[in-house]
């Protein structure tokens, strides 16, 4: 491991913990700037996280262990999911311990983990919301995993950096089954970060939420670990995005310390345009009935699928 | 991956649009954006055309973009949406199965149509031989569109998707037909148009409604 790739891999860890809440507070400060709201600061989220971590936890007297490791095992698979991303350079040498199919695998982990503790402490709320969850996952997987698929086909394996690696190296070309799947790949991230069609992020106690009914019963630390495990889990979302479909600037060997050093301001760059690009989405758009959700993931399936099939008879 | 020129990566292109747009008819429940996806699939026909007109250099071929200009994107939307006001008939009825499962028989077909095209793009000496099984697609889509729809208005429209989609596949396979068919088709397709906006009116008047299950009351009993 050359000292390079270990800083790389130590900044990616690092940056994606502290600058998740951040990308999440833009978001939210977009968002309210188009609702002509005055945007709270872009520092709130940070405050959020200050303010539970400084209270006291208080459990359900029914609560098992499962319910207390669970933050901890989300928030751990959060960050490994970040540590095998190329966000910001591609030289990482953990990535060679999971490639993409596993990091959907790392995905589900959390998904399970956090359905299980929300159904831990029996309440309605939270047995409803893990419900829910579990029907958006089982539908958003396969559609994720078509997606990757197809930037596998592209570029002939799938480690996520070599991806990232190949494509940005491709000769520039139209790609119709890249332009399918990163549509496709939108509406996974909308629906698996509890977004607009799907789920609003604004709102509590309301029948139709299904992130926040999972976290109901978390407070102080575990419910602080949570919310920052689904801070990263935008924050990874969005960076996947940018490793399949605008994966140029990321460092690498060849471009040495300076190329990494590029690479940070880039990054923020691209988290800004797609943070504002997702707020101007989700205002635009309203929340779908419950029942409607399996049609809207089945769209996003379809798309990976065409993608995959217009890959195989014209770019072949 | 050989990189491809750039007019045939636009091609390409306008042919995976036509194959989502395919998609798009198939799962659109609202009669009036279906005739404005027909307008758009027209255009990028003729979008398809010129680039290939341009590549070959054949004359004709800009006749014919010109036609389809005129014909599929101006024509008949506009013909469809007037008869859409006169008539009334905004929505569809839910389709006879549900829009995911639509989808999924979709994908199927796809599938189908992409294996039964490449023992003929195999033959074929077009440049664009590829985007065979596309146009194959996109004909198969249209009729398992004017199979799941009740109403006849959105039965027509899949219809003229289907003439479509016959359409890019000559040109796919052979860069068009000769002058004399294409003016034909064209002109059987307009007039088709016309006596089925007259049927519209007769059937309306019979049953009601454009619900096409009506018809089979027409059936003898026993």
């Amino acid at each position: 491991m050359t000292p390079l790739a270990a800083t790389t891999q130590l900044l990616e860890i690092v940056g994606a913990a502290l600058a998740a809440p951040a990308f999440l507070g833009w978001v939210n400060q977009c968002r309210a700037w188009l609702q002509n709201r005055r945007a709270p600061s872009l520092m709130q989220p940070y405050r959020g996280l200050r303010k539970l971590l400084n209270k006291d936890a208080i459990l359900a007297t029914n609560a098992s262990p499962l319910f207390r490791a669970a933050p901890y095992v989300v928030f751990a698979t959060m960050l490994v999911a970040a540590a095998i991303i190329p966000s910001m350079g591609t030289g990482l040498p953990m990535s060679t311990a999971a490639d993409g199919i596993a990091l959907v695998g790392l995905l589900a982990t959390a998904r399970v983990f956090l359905s299980l503790a929300a159904m831990d402490v029996g309440t309605a709320f939270g047995t409803l919301g893990a419900r829910r969850e579990m029907m958006v996952g089982f539908l958003a997987e396969p559609a994720l995993l078509m997606v990757l698929f197809v930037a596998a086909m592209l570029s002939r394996t799938t480690s996520l950096p070599l991806i990232a690696e190949t494509l940005a190296g491709q000769a520039p070309a139209l790609y119709p089954s890249l332009a399918f799947t990163a549509v496709a790949f939108l509406l996974v991230m909308l629906a698996e970060n509890a977004r607009l069609p799907i789920d609003n992020p604004a709102t509590h106690l309301e029948l139709t939420m299904i992130h926040e009914a999972m976290i109901l019963e978390y407070s102080a630390r575990h419910l602080a670990l949570m919310e920052w495990a689904a801070a990263l889990k935008l924050f990874n979302y969005a960076c996947i995005g940018f490793a399949l479909f605008v994966p140029w600037g990321a460092g690498n060997e060849a471009s040495g310390p300076i190329g990494l050093l590029l690479a940070v301001p880039l990054l923020a760059i691209k988290l800004a345009i797609a943070g504002a690009a997702l707020a101007l989405l989700e205002i635009l758009s309203a929340k779908l009935r419950v029942f409607r959700a399996p049609e809207f993931l089945a769209t996003a399936f379809l798309l990976a699928v065409l993608g995959l099939l217009v890959h195989l008879l014209l770019e072949t | 991956m050989h990189p491809l020129p750039f007019s045939l990566q636009l091609l390409n292109a306008c042919a995976a649009l036509l194959l989502l747009l395919s998609f798009a008819m198939l799962s659109q429940r609202r009669t009036v954006n279906l005739v404005n996806l027909l307008a758009v699939q027209g255009s990028l026909l003729v979008i398809a055309t010129l680039i290939v007109a341009w590549r070959t250099g054949q004359p004709h071929l800009y006749v014919s973009a010109l036609l389809t200009l005129a014909l599929k994107v101006f024509a008949l939307p506009m013909l469809l949406h007037r008869l859409i006001r006169r008539l009334n008939v905004w929505w569809d009825t839910e389709p006879v199965i549900n829009p995911s499962g639509t989808m999924l028989i979709g994908l199927l077909v796809v599938v189908f149509s992409f294996g039964l095209a490449q023992p003929i793009s195999a033959v074929a000496d077009t440049a664009i031989r590829s985007t065979l099984g596309i146009a194959i697609a996109v004909i198969l889509l249209s009729f398992l569109a004017m199979i799941t729809r009740r109403k006849a208005m959105s039965q027509v429209v899949a219809f003229l998707s289907m003439e479509n989609g016959l359409f890019f596949g000559a040109m796919s396979a052979t860069y068009g037909m000769p002058m004399v068919v294409e003016l034909g088709v064209a002109l059987d397709v307009l007039v088709a148009m016309l006596v089925l906006g007259v049927f519209f009116f007769q059937i309306r008047e019979q049953f009601d409604s454009l619900d096409l299950y009506h018809l089979e009351s027409l059936k003898e009993r026993d």
